[in-house]
């Protein structure tokens, strides 16, 4: 209970002495809901499968995968494609060998190519090395409610392309997104402090996803918003591959130790049953 | 080997004799196992477990991830990717690990304040005190060069700024932070020299822990009322205490399975929330991250390192007199080695006769303050260095010193303690009087 006391005097101290914390990089990133959220969460294999369609088509052409082994695709916890689907789909990617000296289509064993594009930034890891929460004051509440938001932050992004507001001059270069939080912010759009007065920032990416940019096989709905989910979705996979197994070992660490807790709780009660006793 | 009498280990068989008379090693274990302990000894004293289980735990993980990581700059981060996708329970090991360090940090922070609060640090302990604060400051070398390993953005600045502070240091300070780097500047002659320390040093912790438990099995357990076991006769001190085993023994691992279910809820379902999003961006000399910003268990250390600006006048004044050679940036670093130091030095700055703070009515709030002091710090640490965290960083480190300089000090002449009981076995019948008597009230708050 002194921790709580704590806890309430720490907030206490943030809420009256905050407001200088907004100074710019604020952005709009949105509480997206996704299947593998929670304790119990687990990837959509459906989803899975069409967000890889959206990395493939659309994505690939500029970023990569460098640490993702195309093997990984049938995977349990993953997007789980048939073994000669995923042979198939490595043969679609070049990739050097040195043994050769040349290049060959790639099989599952190798890994997904790098970024095409030198100023893309890989992809493996986009949703844990990014975190749409925050805060407040510095305090972690945000996180641990929401989780780090990196999933909701490449989705927030994907969708975050609006018109440039109207103190941007138009030849501003790159492109307005509300959810971009470290680009560049012409000074007409920032007050006399230099803070920005307007969320996100530009961002040199054009807008990637505008809703029908691939045709699903299941014929699911291919929304601006349900594309930007999927991919948001396949990438937490790439980042974090084993999060459906290391739910399930989490979980089961956590009964088998509140069990061995009851029965140490019980031991030790009865243990010390007759020295608590004795003098009565 | 206590100074509590006790029942000594007796071989009965003759190869019992044997091995005895050769290697008392049985006997060593024996002892250790059943050495008196208070009875009244509460909840607090529970981390001294979670800490060895930590240990064990790190120095486990650790070998095997060393089988998989691969120390050079070009191959770490993704060595250690392959640790989280290739190697068989690798994700776990790697998560276990990483999050073992701040549950090792949680418990350890636990333990010291329960230390500060009962005076644990009091005579005849201040030898168990000074080699706890030992394990402590290895445990905070092998933390920062740990974080390192994974070669992540934060790794590598974490690294150039902490490295950065040796090099503050007047006249030596620039050739031992080449010797710390191996090199000009954070390569891969650093991260070879951080794992190599890395792995030694949990050893020397481990070898400080034997030191550190030898130490308390001589003065015996503290215990919450800081009134010592009767030493008179073998009756006398088994009024005041039972053996470790089985008592203590089942009550920590009580304690260990509870909050292992806590640390197993966080490791499996949110194993990335202590830890920073930049840490999973390969390291680029190239690019600085906006805010650089250390694990949370170095937090109110690093507010304390930055509180001490140019502008702060004790600063200038430090400055004036010394000609320069302590400049803000050396005044930071003794700034923070000095928090520690302080802290060390607690046996001899708490003049009170009285050791535990259940029985000092005026310590109570002033310690009451220095956890919050604490927490304080460690939330200015992750905050940005600008207005108003700057001032009051400077006032929470302020405080830091205070209550260890000033206030200890003081209140040992100026306050009026509370009486204490006469024995450990009064104190225990007392509160299982009150919980008999239906009083929730069983220990106080501060507990």
């Amino acid at each position: 209970m002194i921790k709580k006391t704590i806890i309430s005097a720490v907030v206490a101290m943030g809420l009256t002495s905050s407001a200088a914390y907004a100074a710019g990089g604020e952005a709009h990133v949105e509480n997206f809901d996704f299947s593998f959220e929670g304790p119990f969460g687990a990837f959509d294999i459906n989803q899975l499968q069409r967000g890889l369609k959206v990395y493939t088509q659309v994505c690939s052409a500029c970023h990569g995968l460098e640490y993702v082994p195309i093997r990984t695709l049938s995977d349990d916890g993953g997007p789980q494609l048939p073994e000669d689907q995923v042979r198939a789909f490595a043969s679609n990617y070049e990739v050097f060998d040195a043994g050769l000296d040349d290049f060959r289509p790639a099989t599952p064993v190798d890994h997904f190519p790098g970024s095409a594009l030198e100023t893309a930034p890989d992809l493996s890891l986009m949703a844990k090395k990014r975190a749409g929460f925050h805060g407040p004051y510095g305090l972690g509440i945000n996180q641990f409610f929401k989780g780090m938001g990196g999933p909701e932050y490449i989705a927030s992004l994907l969708t975050g392309y609006e018109e440039a507001p109207e103190c941007a001059p138009e030849d501003f270069p790159g492109n307005y997104n509300k959810a971009f939080p470290n680009g560049g912010i012409p000074e007409e759009c920032k007050d006399e402090h230099g803070h920005a007065t307007i969320e996100g920032s530009w961002i040199a990416m054009a807008q990637p996803l505008y809703g029908d940019d691939v045709e699903f096989d299941d014929g699911h709905e291919a929304t601006l918003e349900s594309e930007a989910m999927d991919v948001s979705a396949f990438l937490m996979w790439t980042a974090e591959p084993k999060l459906m197994a290391r739910k399930q070992a989490g979980f089961a660490g956590v009964v088998f130790l509140t069990l061995l807790s009851v029965l140490l709780y019980l031991t030790n009660k009865r243990l010390w049953a007759p020295v608590k006793r004795k003098e009565d | 080997m206590a100074g509590i009498p006790h029942d000594h280990y007796e071989p009965k068989t003759d190869g019992q004799k044997w091995l005895h008379t050769r290697l008392p090693v049985v006997g060593l274990l024996y002892d250790t196992l059943m050495i008196p302990t208070p009875k009244n000894l509460n909840w607090m004293w529970i981390w001294g477990i979670v800490l060895t289980f930590c240990l064990a735990l790190q120095i486990v993980t650790g070998i095997v991830l060393a089988m998989h990581y691969t120390p050079h700059v070009d191959q770490a981060f993704a060595s250690v990717e392959h640790i989280m996708r290739n190697v068989n329970g690798g994700y776990m090991l790697r998560y276990l690990h990483m999050n073992g360090a701040s549950l090792f940090f949680v418990a350890v922070y636990a333990h010291i304040f329960r230390g500060l609060y009962y005076g644990s640090y009091k005579a005849p302990r201040e030898i168990t005190w000074i080699i706890g604060m030992l394990i402590y400051l290895l445990m905070m070398a092998t933390g920062f060069m740990g974080y390192v390993l994974p070669w992540g953005q934060m790794s590598f600045w974490g690294a150039t700024v902490i490295t950065g502070l040796f090099g503050a240091i007047p006249f030596i300070g620039e050739s031992l932070q080449t010797l710390l780097l191996g090199g000009p500047a954070v390569d891969n002659a650093t991260l070879n020299r951080f794992f190599s320390l890395h792995y030694l040093l949990p050893f020397v912790i481990a070898g400080l822990v034997i030191v550190h438990i030898w130490a308390f099995h001589t003065t015996g357990n503290n215990n919450p009322t800081g009134v010592e076991v009767r030493r008179g006769s073998k009756e006398e001190a088994q009024k005041d205490t039972l053996p470790f085993w089985p008592y203590f023994v089942v009550k920590d691992l009580f304690a260990l399975a509870v909050i292992l279910a806590v640390f197993f809820a966080i490791v499996g379902f949110m194993p990335n929330y202590l830890g920073h999003p930049d840490n999973y961006i390969e390291a680029n000399p190239l690019s600085t991250p906006a805010h650089i910003v250390p694990e949370w268990y170095f937090l109110p250390f690093y507010a304390i390192l930055r509180a001490f600006t140019a502008e702060v006048w004790v600063v200038q004044i430090a400055s004036f007199v010394t000609g320069g050679i302590i400049d803000a940036k050396f005044f930071g670093v003794l700034a923070m080695f000095g928090a520690i130091a302080v802290m060390a030095l607690v046996p001899w700055l708490d003049t009170s006769s009285v050791r535990s703070g259940r029985y000092r009515p005026m310590f109570k709030w002033w310690f009451a303050l220095l956890v919050v002091d604490f927490f304080a710090l460690m939330w200015l640490g992750a905050m940005p260095a600008e207005e108003p965290y700057a001032s009051l960083s400077l006032i929470a480190s302020a405080y830091w010193f205070g209550y260890f300089l000033v206030i200890l000090p003081l209140l040992g002449v100026i306050e009026k303690p509370m009486a204490q009981p006469d024995t450990i076995e009064a104190d225990f019948a007392k509160n299982k009087a009150a919980k008999t008597g239906g009083s929730k009230t069983l220990v106080n708050p501060a507990e």
